[in-house]
């Protein structure tokens, strides 16, 4: 095993968010844009009683299958045209952000707060509690994640609970691995062992001293995993077993969309542009951030 | 030492696909829907008494823990039991029928990601933040940042109702029969020389398999760019370039083997998000694979189906891991060295 006293040589530790992150965020001028946009589907999903023009679940029988206004025969009442039930596909658009960004913060704050939660313990204290979290982690790893959502959401059918329980099954694995990995290096470095040496409690050690060194890789994988649960939901609804029937969501009108492609096929892509963009933005802000967090990492 | 190493990994799928077995098996006995009344749903007017032998014969009413241990009993010889919603035929028949088609799906993308994504990840490299670089990443992003099922749509409605070019739908025009060898039919127009079905059916797996195909081209394209960039840059290929190699030489002979060797990794756990993303696509394109079987035996409620098809995924997805440690172990004489000393 080499000696310790070289590691604590070469793992230097940055306490915390490294000074002028916000700074060196706001110099990128790709992952501010993405904030920004961002914060304009922040806003879209808070604000969507105000900006809909229409209430997202009427039907206008005038309106079925219009095109969008810049088509021939569009209608600007309908800016983004109307489905095969006459429902304004703009209003929804606006509405079915919501539960996209609901769904995505709620299950990412479950899954960092449960990853790092047994994470950290684990690598801290290593012995039984690592050994029986990383055999459930490896069990968990084998599982095919969508397939596995499919069949929770099978069983249960479509409802919210069931679905956040779903997507977070597994999604806490990735950072149950980032927390202990870094704990474990964090456990051996000359700050812990000086925090141990003046008397400080376990709990104080594992919050305070290692929490804010290890915070900045899990910040930005909380980012990524945005990406991938926005896209998994929009998946799951895709296939009718997302987000119940009755609340607008994009895969859900994706999926409604899907029988007229033929002739009305902004009522199915239209919304999946809505994914697109806001898991663009997501995966754009996330980079941004991980190169303002770990200027090493830049490429 | 190759066959105690990949003998241990084996051992260690044991618990693994065990976990796996139970969450299944228990995930689908909680569901609501009773297989039985799904069943009676499409064979008519039925009496209790049936329903109850129905009941027997399917052990539904045996405690839980004896229906898991029949289940794992049978599912170790590949028996799943009869399907629910397929007329009673075995499991194991339904999902055979089905199996080569998501095959020879999957491997198509697997070999479309790879030779797209490989050229124009070593290209990007070459000049970094060059032009060709910056629309690479930038391609690479937007086939991350796609759903799958919204990217089928949008080429179902461009090359296939809009222009006519691309079949959007099926394994092959109607009309053409193939005697079945392998199932895969592409191979199999290949084996019986049958020119005009070949073309037919890769025609018909150009437009899922380029879906299914897009986000692990991104991926691998990122991958094999940053790993590039980092080769590159070392001294041995300095070294190369100063004995006045042409560039050419140096990035294929001397830096593109040891960038590939971390791509392989991400490639194996990637095509384990192609099997995930294949469900959704075979949704997209009605294509008759095991992923749509999947999705239509949840809606009946038909658990050995699901049962099967869900272990089939994961078993493959464990084996193409142990595939991954495997070559990646035989590609770097780095990573056999310290297990040959434990």
């Amino acid at each position: 095993m080499a000696s310790p006293w070289v590691e604590d040589a070469t793992l230097e530790p940055t306490p915390g968010t490294p000074p002028g992150t916000l700074k060196l965020l706001l110099k990128n001028r790709v992952a501010l844009a993405s904030g920004l946009v961002l914060l304009g589907f922040v806003i879209v999903a808070l604000f969507a009683p105000l900006l809909a023009p229409h209430d997202p679940g009427k039907q206008h029988p005038e309106a079925i299958r219009a095109s969008p206004f810049w088509l021939p025969g569009g209608d600007i009442r309908f800016p983004l045209g109307a489905d095969s039930l006459g429902r304004d596909l703009l209003s929804r658009t606006i509405y079915g952000a919501r539960v996209s960004i609901l769904l995505g913060v709620v299950v990412v704050l479950l899954t960092l707060v449960m990853g790092t939660g047994l994470g950290m313990p684990a690598g801290y204290f290593g012995g039984w509690l690592d050994t029986v979290l990383s055999r459930a982690v490896d069990i968990l790893l084998a599982f095919p994640f969508l397939i596995f959502a499919l069949a929770i959401m099978a069983s249960t059918g479509p409802n919210l609970v069931a679905l956040v329980s779903a997507l977070a099954f597994k999604g806490w694995v990735d950072f149950y691995r980032v927390a202990r990995a870094d704990t474990l290096a964090a456990r051996e470095s000359s700050y812990v062992t000086a925090a141990r040496g003046i008397g400080a409690s376990t709990p104080y050690i594992l919050f305070r001293e290692i929490l804010p060194n290890i915070a900045p890789p899990l910040i930005v994988l909380a980012t990524l995993r945005m990406a991938v649960i926005i896209i998994a939901e929009a998946s799951l609804s895709f296939l009718g077993i997302g987000v119940p029937p009755g609340i607008p969501a994009w895969g859900t009108m994706v999926a409604d969309g899907r029988g007229d492609i033929a002739g009305a096929w902004w009522t199915a892509t239209i919304p999946g542009l809505a994914v697109l963009g806001l898991v663009l933005a997501v995966n754009l802000f996330g980079e941004g951030l991980r190169d303002a967090l770990d200027p090493r990492m830049r490429r | 030492m190759w066959m105690r190493f990949i003998g241990q990994r084996l051992l260690q799928l044991i618990p693994v696909l065990a976990g796996v077995s139970m969450i299944v098996f228990l995930t689908m006995h909680l569901t609501p829907g009773d297989p039985i009344e799904h069943m009676l749903g499409q064979a008519g007017r039925i009496t209790q008494r049936q329903i109850d032998e129905l009941r027997a014969h399917y052990a539904l009413d045996r405690p839980m823990l004896v229906q898991y241990g029949l289940f794992l009993k049978r599912a170790l010889v590949g028996d799943f039991g009869p399907s629910y919603s397929h007329l009673g035929r075995p499991v194991r028949e339904v999902v055979a029928e089905r199996l080569p088609a998501t095959l020879e799906l999957t491997l198509f993308s697997f070999a479309l990601a790879l030779a797209l994504s490989v050229p124009v990840g070593v290209l990007a490299s070459v000049r970094p933040q060059g032009l060709f670089d910056r629309l690479a990443t930038a391609g690479a992003l937007l086939g991350i940042s796609m759903p799958g099922f919204w990217l089928g749509l949008v080429l179902m409605i461009l090359f296939g109702l809009r222009l006519h070019w691309l079949p959007i739908s099926g394994r092959l025009d109607l009309g053409l029969v193939l005697p079945s060898a392998t199932g895969l039919n592409s191979l199999d127009a290949l084996i019986a020389g049958d020119g005009a079905a070949l073309w037919s059916a890769l025609r018909h797996l150009l437009l899922p398999g380029l879906t299914m195909a897009a986000p692990m081209a991104a991926m691998v394209v990122r991958m094999v760019r940053s790993s590039m960039i980092g080769v590159l840059s070392q001294d041995y290929v300095q070294f190369a370039r100063a004995k006045g190699l042409p560039e050419r030489a140096v990035i294929c002979k001397h830096a593109l083997g040891n960038a590939l060797i971390p791509a392989v990794n991400v490639v194996a756990l990637q095509a384990g998000l192609l099997l995930s993303g294949n469900m959704v696509i075979e949704v997209v394109f009605q294509y008759p694979g095991i992923g749509k079987l999947a999705v239509d035996a949840i809606s009946s409620a038909d658990y050995p189906l699901v049962q099967a098809i869900v272990l089939i995924y994961a078993l493959s997805y464990v084996l193409l891991n142990l595939g991954a440690d495997v070559l990646h172990m035989v590609l770097d004489p780095r990573i056999r060295r310290p297990q040959e000393g434990r």
